[in-house]
């Protein structure tokens, strides 16, 4: 461990690490551009330059590593006027039009130019010009600000595994460019807006909507996917504009997928913001009152064997929580939160979480990938496993449709059959996964949905059993979900009770006669045409498949308009925060339910959030702590069966538009058009 | 050869040049062929013709098994690849300090009087493409231009029309000084060590 001083200050750190990692473990701030502590080190922009004792001149802190009895000083006179130096090179070619520029007061050039910048040009000449370039709808580049830091090359190198950017020219001519003209083809490609220091790569959608200062900020966690992603909120007049990745080591790192950043302008659209009634066939604007008489008449009056409810995959754990409460007081026992027909065991709590956690990946050194794309499911976890796999020495085999994961991966095979194959090691990735002292397991809904999905989850345990997944210290066993709602109504045990249905039997039911009434909690993802002649009570915030059907609608509130609760993919219970309110008259979620229970003449015994939250602990004592990852125990899960010989799918195909929010978003649409479609990139001429 | 030549759709190497390619990826260790990607894109542009299409670049990246975009710096990025299509013959006049001072000016109004165009442009027959370009290395031999392959140096007006009338002839003129010096030794033959002792 070298030992040495930076600025008089006396320190120790492990061999190399950098003068500045250094310098910033003392607190000593180094101004930066090209730097970044997930990124290779490229010292290409000198802003970091401090001056090092017996050196001749001064030296990039990025890349420096430490040595015995380095004397680093990094404010003398010398260091001020190189970097001085420094920036007014950068800011040669770089134009003076931050008052038109959306990075404008979040932009490291601005901060560090008021540090370090002149009062005024002394160059004369001409300055250099970028032609506009396409990197796709969501992402704006005005490559005439770019001061070739190359962090969005080493980003999409690295991290995004998906090559596309690079240096094309050479001296002053350099430009980053994908060269090709083509849209920047990775589901993270909006951190490259974060990544860029300067106004060249900023959001599109966000284009000229608002400043950083007139914003609110508000930390929350994302909903679109299983990850749980943290985020931050950033709203103005009731309107979340953008949002942004907030630094997780344990869930997203700093990143996010392009779905939990842009899909947001979905929240202002197709909204539901009072209630709504079916009569003669239309539906018309209702009041709470009346909605909830007919809520209330319909259930009470309706025979507990022929109601069900199905839960979404937006809905958060209070309302799920509540309408568990409500359908138990009526002895409904047809309840599912299912609605992809996943079989999963709901009885044992390992046997459906992502059980080594995502920060686990790191730990991980084999992986068998079955019946999941994480890059469409979870673009972070993706990310994770690249960058894991990038460090060598881990096998990744995949039993599925053969996909571009973006890393090294073993095609075994698409047939269910070789979990089998594997499990009873005459497979040659189980000798592999043996090896391996941490091996990994993804179990996707694509597998967990098929028609034999309960069988695949006891093989994939037996597998998992046999294979050395699960061990001593060890549990590797990894379910992927896709749906936020799910891990968490799956702990309330939102499924059906004794004897009751599932959300297969449900819609069957349904198209029989023998239910005939279905509460919908932000389900949308059924098919609508089966649910037959059943009154269909919908809650949810956007008008999509299930307000279509719908006979009632009760508005609810999406989840950057509440205080709600959610449990990740690996079981770790977080909590949103109130960016904005719902729109109208639509409230939150568990609120409504509790009206509805109201107005049955039932008391449900919380009148606050408080009394709420402490109702989900009642229920699973897994909710009293929040933000931790809390491991389950194993134990017996699926059930045994035959696994058909059929090719494995993966659950999602369309990763810009899995919920009802990602429908309604514009900028989402245009993803479609641009990555899904094939087609021509849009031009201004198309209006 | 016409000059508005559209970018080709598809690119591969010939059996000639695949031979070459093949020996010198063989000069690489195995699993670093990438190293070779410099060579292969000069191959690529010689059977071409000049220049260096994308559909080239696309071929020598799936060749060496890079991505494409890495071709695409090294082809920028190195100026004796053209991207764009020149003429049959590449006329790089040297206007560097060495060669300015010894005359390039007179060079290259000369190149332009007798081909008719102006730098960066080609020939209307695609025959003659005029560049000017940094140091060529050739500074004792100044001012210098490089024909293709083949430098012509210690050039004066008189003497690039006289190698650029005989290269639209069809002839190949002889490369090296235009003077008569022999390689880089003093104008009418050495002036030391020419005796004994």
């Amino acid at each position: 461990m070298p030992k040495l001083t930076i600025d008089g200050q006396e320190i120790e750190v492990p061999a190399n690490t950098t003068v500045l990692q250094a310098a910033e473990m003392l607190g000593i701030e180094i101004p930066r551009f090209c730097y970044h502590e997930r990124l290779s080190i490229a010292g290409n922009c000198r802003m970091c330059l401090v001056e090092v004792e017996k050196a001749p001149k001064p030296v990039a802190s990025c890349a420096m590593p430490v040595g015995e009895g380095m004397v680093v000083r990094t404010s003398t006179p010398n260091v001020l006027k190189a970097r001085r130096g420094v920036m007014e090179l950068i800011l040669i070619n770089h134009p003076l039009d931050c008052p038109i520029c959306d990075q404008g007061g979040e932009c490291d050039l601005q901060d560090q130019a008021v540090a370090f910048g002149r009062d005024h040009g002394r160059y004369a000449e001409k300055k250099h010009a970028v032609r506009r370039k396409n990197f796709g709808p969501l992402i704006k580049a005005e490559m005439t600000r770019c001061i070739h830091c190359t962090r969005c090359i080493r980003f999409t190198t690295e991290v995004a595994g998906v090559p596309d950017l690079g240096g094309i020219g050479r001296g002053e001519h350099m430009e980053i460019d994908t060269y090709v003209d083509k849209a920047i083809g990775t589901e993270l490609s909006g951190c490259l807006i974060d990544l860029c220091p300067v106004g060249a790569l900023t959001s599109a959608p966000y284009a000229f909507r608002a400043r950083p200062w007139e914003l609110k900020k508000t930390e929350t966690i994302d909903a679109l996917d299983a990850v749980g992603s943290h985020i931050r909120a950033d709203s103005k007049g009731g309107e979340v504009l953008r949002v942004m990745p907030r630094n997780n080591d344990d869930i997203n790192e700093e990143w996010l997928g392009d779905k939990s950043r842009f899909a947001i302008d979905g929240l202002m659209r197709q909204r539901l913001d009072r209630p709504y009634i079916r009569e003669n066939g239309k539906l018309r604007e209702a009041t709470w009152d009346e909605a909830l008489s007919l809520v209330a008449a319909k259930l009470k009056n309706t025979d507990a064997k022929a109601m069900a409810a199905i839960v979404g995959d937006l809905a958060d754990c209070e309302s799920v929580a509540a309408l568990k409460d409500l359908m138990t007081d009526l002895k409904v026992s047809n309840l599912d939160c299912r609605q992809d027909f996943a079989q999963i065991d709901p009885s044992c709590r390992a046997g459906y979480l992502f059980n080594p956690g995502i920060a686990g990946i790191d730990a991980a050194d084999a992986l068998l990938i079955i019946g999941s794309n994480p890059r469409r499911e979870a673009p972070v976890i993706n990310a994770r496993i690249r960058k894991r796999s990038l460090r060598g020495g881990f096998p990744v085999g995949v039993i599925g449709p053969k996909m571009d994961l973006t890393y090294k991966t073993e095609q075994l095979g698409e047939s269910a059959a070789l979990l089998e194959a594997i499990a009873s090691g005459a497979h040659p990735f189980a000798a592999k996964l043996k090896a391996a002292k941490n091996p990994m397991l993804i179990l996707g809904m694509g597998a967990l949905s098929r028609h034999d999905g309960a069988a695949i989850l006891a093989s994939a345990r037996k597998l998992a059993e046999t294979c050395g997944v699960v061990k001593e210290g060890w549990n590797g066993f990894s379910v992927l979900h896709t749906a936020a709602a799910r891990a968490g109504a799956l702990d309330l045990g939102f499924v059906p009770a004794q004897g009751g249905r599932d959300v297969k039997g449900i819609l069957e039911g349904a198209e029989k006669g023998d239910i005939q009434l279905v509460y919908l909690l932000g389900a949308d993802e059924i098919d609508m045409s089966r649910l037959g002649k059943a009154f269909v009570i919908y809650q949810g915030h956007h008008g999509d498949a299930g307000a279509h059907r719908a006979d009632v609608i009760l508005p609810g509130a999406a989840y950057t308009e509440k205080n709600a609760t959610y449990v990740n993919t690996e079981g770790r219970v977080q909590h949103t925060r109130l960016a904005v309110f719902p729109p109208g008259q639509a409230r939150e979620d568990w609120k409504i339910v509790r009206a509805v229970a109201g107005a049955i003449g039932i008391h449900m015994p919380y009148d606050n959030l408080s009394q709420m939250r402490a109702r989900l602990c009642d229920m699973n004592s897994v909710f009293a702590r929040a933000d931790l990852r809390q491991p389950a125990t194993w134990g017996a899960f699926g059930s045994a069966g035959a696994v058909a010989d059929e090719p494995l799918k993966t659950a999602i195909a369309n990763y810009y538009m899995t919920d009802p929010i990602g429908r309604a978003s514009p900028t989402m649409a245009v993803c479609v058009e641009t990555f899904l479609s094939g087609a021509e990139p849009r031009t201004g001429t198309h209006g | 050869m016409s000059l508005h030549r559209e970018e080709p759709k598809s690119f591969s190497f010939d059996a000639e040049t695949l031979v070459k390619a093949k020996q010198v990826i063989a000069k690489y260790p195995e699993g670093r062929s990438r190293s070779a990607v410099m060579p292969l894109l000069d191959l690529a542009q010689r059977q071409i013709g000049g220049w260096l299409p994308r559909a080239a670049m696309d071929y020598v990246a799936e060749y060496l098994g890079l991505d494409p975009i890495k071709v695409y710096e090294v082809a920028h990025f190195y100026t004796m690849y053209n991207t764009k299509p020149v003429g049959r013959h590449h006329v790089q006049v040297c206007t560097n300090l060495p060669c300015w001072l010894r005359g390039s000016d007179h060079v290259v109004s000369a190149c332009k009087k007798t081909l008719g165009i102006g730098i960066g442009e080609t020939t209307p027959d695609g025959q003659f493409t005029l560049s000017e370009v940094e140091c060529a290395g050739a500074c004792v031999n100044a001012p210098v231009a490089a024909i293709n392959d083949d430098y012509f140096e210690d050039l004066d007006e008189e003497s690039v029309t006289r190698v650029l009338e005989a290269i639209k002839r069809g002839e190949a003129p002889k490369p090296g000084p235009q003077n008569g010096r022999m390689n880089s030794a003093p104008l009418g033959g050495p002036t030391t060590l020419k005796g004994e002792g």
